[in-house]
């Protein structure tokens, strides 16, 4: 049983755009429910219902396939008790966000916080909407509120059994008192929340009708492709735009910025060939010696150096691993990812020297507003976004706006015309903002009876945040490096309990921009961690799981998940012939997973048969959902894993495409089982925290059925041949 | 000036013939329902029917189509969503984001066209098309599913 106490304002804000009626002010509300209505009937910033008792819910996280807008609008629609057969969902623009002194709380979508950041202010939403409906009837009536119930968008008097629709009442609601105590329900009483309901999505993406960024179409709409020196930090010197000038619907060829050039046309076709066809000269900058190798040395360097911020330090780690006791170390490194979304990076700007608009499929609408002002030159009161369905983020669409820039620098040259700029598969995967590079040197000393006496884990590499925050490079320290490894907090606390544990950071930036990948640094933070242990377990001869029970019996909730998948895959029986196991466990984005794989290596080829996995987000808002964000988990994890490598030759990208950046497929996809095994007592993500494990349960189980371990991902770059 | 036959609808496009079929679709006849992926042919997002098979579009010029040859689109698979195919996925709301959907129901539909009770072989072999979100699972169990309500409704 939560109390919460409301932000008056916030709700005052809310209902006072609902057509400025005065608070008390009184219409009989079965005369109202007849007339169409001149306003939104908006019972407060969360929820609109309309007279036919259809309930808008608005969600300002977006939906981008993690089912994000079904999962909220649950939480909305179970503290209002609607009908949820009549519950649509629409996004409030960021526009319309500030000028309601941001009502809706962040837009930013991503770090898997969709739920676990926003439970609390949605589900009070639907909560004071549903006081206001009743204190409407109530007033109505004539009754005491505390007389009347509600369930399933029907208000009922309880003493003389009257009944009320929640549309017959909605326009009278939002004239009530806002309330400012709000009791939330225990989740144990859930009939909406909690429940596997099928995504509110799902049928516009059966029959095309469903309308991404690229499939806007706007009266007058001119499309652009984009294209921008393909090595990291080039120019360009200059391109001959006669040359292409005459091609069938070309408009315009438009220098973006010192770094790219785009053709602006009457289709995008037309806008592509022209600018496939246009002859640049790049200037290709300081970086063209930089390739993989050179990459890796310059990491291999921090692996060793004297100096490096500290990120987890228990006891003296140092003394112990420099003494006298058994000594294992391994060192291991992860490439650079590229999101490869199904739906390349694309928005489309219509620029007028007074407003600016733009429509974008974005993880951060907020963000996207932010840039489509600075690139306009205008205020950001003048400036809007439409937000889009996403094919798909992963963290790409978040931060880095470059495409809404770009596409409002387009949309400048033809002012009160839309621009579309959707960008080639090729400039996608070249211009990522890329999973960063790390390498990780493991030492630990072991004991005679296999007690792992100190543990150091020295991490080199690329800092996401340093290019976005300016105390991270004053400061050299990237809290985030540390995913997974931090004594204790919600974005990954350290599981094992080892006397002398010294983690650390040695930042080595690439001239290759980094960037949020899902999963982030959890991802290698796990493989490193999760792969050593497996390591450590063999060396001092326990079986793996018994290993970690150890080492886990300080974190109940750590060791909780591990125990669920090792039961089920069977862990203390013996695999099929030929089938080996491999386990893993971590924390992060608020929730603790693990994972069993079982595979089997044929002439050294892999196949993943099985995935067991295990959540404890806390609180499960939609078990289906959940279930399908986990076995997504497993596909990007592992393709990462088996796959997943952006190679730099001469300062630049060498894949272009898919058919080089190679991804899981279906005839790679194992069985997954998910156990979600809520605690009840927190709340923590879904989207993310299981690819952590994907790839080192995958590697114990190769080591398993090989006895090689893989240090270098990823797998496809090793022989697992005699 | 080619002439298509796009969802049973015969239209004159005047277009450069050497445009890939996915954006003739796209930009001159208003169906963004087949999606631009990779141009290449790699991911799938854009495959069609032509004349009943499961096509690649961004790699075909449309000089290559003829006026007779029947090219169907997610938008044409059925008027309201009916087919056996979409009504599976429905049954098992298979789709995450929905970028790739439509092109892997089309590939599923003309898989299920040739070969009715495909194995897990046949789906592996057929439906080659890239997830990102990773509904691979849920598309086979709903291939399945759709391969049995056909031949359910056949026995009818």
């Amino acid at each position: 049983m939560t109390v919460a106490t409301l932000s008056r304002r916030n709700f005052l804000i809310g209902t006072a755009a609902a057509g400025g009626l005065s608070l008390g002010f009184y219409v009989p509300f079965p005369v109202e429910a007849q007339e169409k209505p001149t306003v939104l009937p908006e019972v407060n910033a969360w929820v609109v219902i309309h007279p036919d008792d259809t309930v808008v819910i608005r969600i300002a996280r977006s939906e981008m396939g993690q089912g994000t807008l079904t999962g909220l609008s649950q939480l909305v629609a179970e503290e209002l008790e609607c009908d949820w057969l009549k519950v649509t969902t629409e996004y409030p623009t960021p526009g319309e966000s500030l000028r309601r002194n941001r009502v809706w709380g962040s837009f930013s979508t991503g770090g898997s916080r969709g739920i676990r950041e926003s439970h609390e202010y949605v589900r009070q939403g639907g909560a004071a909407a549903r006081q206001m409906l009743v204190a409407a009837a109530a007033t109505f009536w004539k009754v005491p509120a505390a007389e009347c119930s509600t369930a399933n968008g029907i208000i009922t008097h309880n003493p003389s059994g009257r009944t009320v629709t929640y549309g017959a009442v909605a326009s009278l609601a939002a004239q009530m008192p806002v309330p400012t105590q709000l009791t939330l329900k225990d989740p144990k009483d859930w009939k909406i929340a909690g429940k596997p309901l099928p995504r509110l999505d799902t049928r516009d993406k059966l029959t095309g009708k469903q309308v991404y960024g690229v499939d806007l179409s706007l009266p007058g709409m001119l499309n652009a492709s984009i294209k921008a020196c393909p090595v990291f930090g080039g120019k360009i010197r200059s391109f001959d735009a006669a040359a292409i000038s005459t091609m069938p619907g070309v408009r315009k060829v438009v220098q973006v910025d010192q770094t790219s050039v785009a053709v602006v046309a009457d289709t995008w076709w037309q806008a592509h060939s022209a600018l496939s066809a246009l002859p640049i000269v790049w200037d290709e900058g300081p970086n063209t010696g930089v390739n993989s190798d050179s990459i890796a040395a310059m990491l291999e360097e921090g692996l060793d150096a004297e100096e490096a911020v500290l990120g987890t330090s228990i006891g003296d780690a140092g003394s112990v691993l420099s003494g006298n006791a058994k000594i294992v170390s391994a060192t291991y490194s992860f490439p650079y990812q590229a999101h490869a979304t199904m739906e390349p990076m694309n928005a489309t700007a219509l620029y007028t020297p007074d407003k600016c608009e733009v429509w974008v499929p974005t993880q951060n609408g907020e963000a996207s507003l932010a840039a489509a002002a600075q690139a306009a030159g205008l205020p950001i009161e003048d400036c809007e976004v439409h937000k889009l369905h996403l094919g798909g983020g992963f963290g790409r669409r978040g931060n880095y706006q470059e495409y809404v820039r770009q596409a409002v620098r387009l949309a400048k040259e033809f002012p009160g015309l839309p621009v579309k700029l959707i960008w080639s598969r090729e400039e996608d995967m070249l211009h990522g903002a890329y999973h960063p590079v790390t390498q990780c040197r493991l030492k630990a000393a072991l004991d005679s009876t296999g007690n792992v006496t100190a543990l150091h884990m020295r991490i080199s590499g690329q800092s996401i945040l340093w290019p976005l925050r300016a105390e991270v490079r004053e400061t050299g320290r990237d809290p985030a490096v540390f995913q997974g490894l931090n004594d204790g907090g919600a974005e990954g606390a350290f599981g094992y309990t080892i006397p002398n544990l010294l983690i650390d950071h040695a930042m080595r930036n690439p001239p290759v921009p980094p960037g949020f990948w899902r999963g982030v640094n959890l991802n290698q933070n796990a493989l490193y961690l999760e792969c050593f242990i497996d390591e450590l377990a063999h060396e001092a001869r326990i079986d793996p799981l018994d290993f970690r029970r150890k080492l886990l019996v300080n974190h109940p909730k750590h060791l909780a998940v591990l125990e669920a998948v090792a039961e089920r895959v069977g862990w203390e029986r013996p695999a099929d012939t030929g089938i080996h196991r491999g386990l893993a466990q971590i924390m992060g984005f608020g929730s603790y997973v693990a994972a069993a794989a079982e595979v089997s290596v044929t002439d050294s080829q892999v196949k993943i048969h099985r995935i067991v996995a295990a959540t404890n987000p806390g609180h499960v808002v939609n078990p289906a959902q959940a279930e399908r964000q986990v076995e997504g988990s497993f596909v990007y994890g592992l393709s990462a894993c088996l796959f997943g490598e952006c190679t730099i030759t001469g300062g630049r990208v060498e894949q272009e495409n898919f058919d080089t950046y190679e991804v899981m497929r279906m005839d790679q996809m194992p069985a997954v089982e998910t156990i979600l095994m809520p605690s009840g007592d927190f709340w923590g993500g879904v989207g993310e925290p299981t690819i952590a494990v994907a790839g080192p349960a995958v590697l114990n189980a190769v080591f398993a059925a090989t006895g090689k371990r893989i240090r270098k991902l990823p797998l496809k770059n090793n022989s697992l041949g005699a | 000036m080619a002439r298509l036959n796009i969802n049973g609808e015969i239209r004159d496009i005047d277009v450069d013939p050497e445009t890939p079929l996915l954006w003739v679709l796209r930009e001159q006849a208003g169906l963004t329902g087949t999606k631009f992926g990779c141009g290449i042919a790699q991911c799938g997002a854009c495959t069609v029917h032509l004349d009943g098979v499961a096509t690649r579009s961004c790699a075909l010029p449309i000089s290559a189509v003829g006026p007779t040859q029947q090219i169907v689109t997610i938008e044409g698979l059925s008027e309201d969503g009916s087919h056996p195919v979409q009504q599976a996925w429905l049954e098992l709301d298979v789709p995450q984001c929905g970028y790739c959907q439509a092109g892997m129901i089309m590939a599923a539909a003309s898989l299920l066209s040739t070969t009715p009770k495909p194995t897990d072989e046949d789906i592996n072999a057929e439906i080659t098309n890239i997830c990102r979100c990773g509904t691979y699972n849920r598309v086979r169990a709903a291939i399945k599913l759709a391969a049995e309500n056909v031949s359910e409704a056949q026995k009818g």
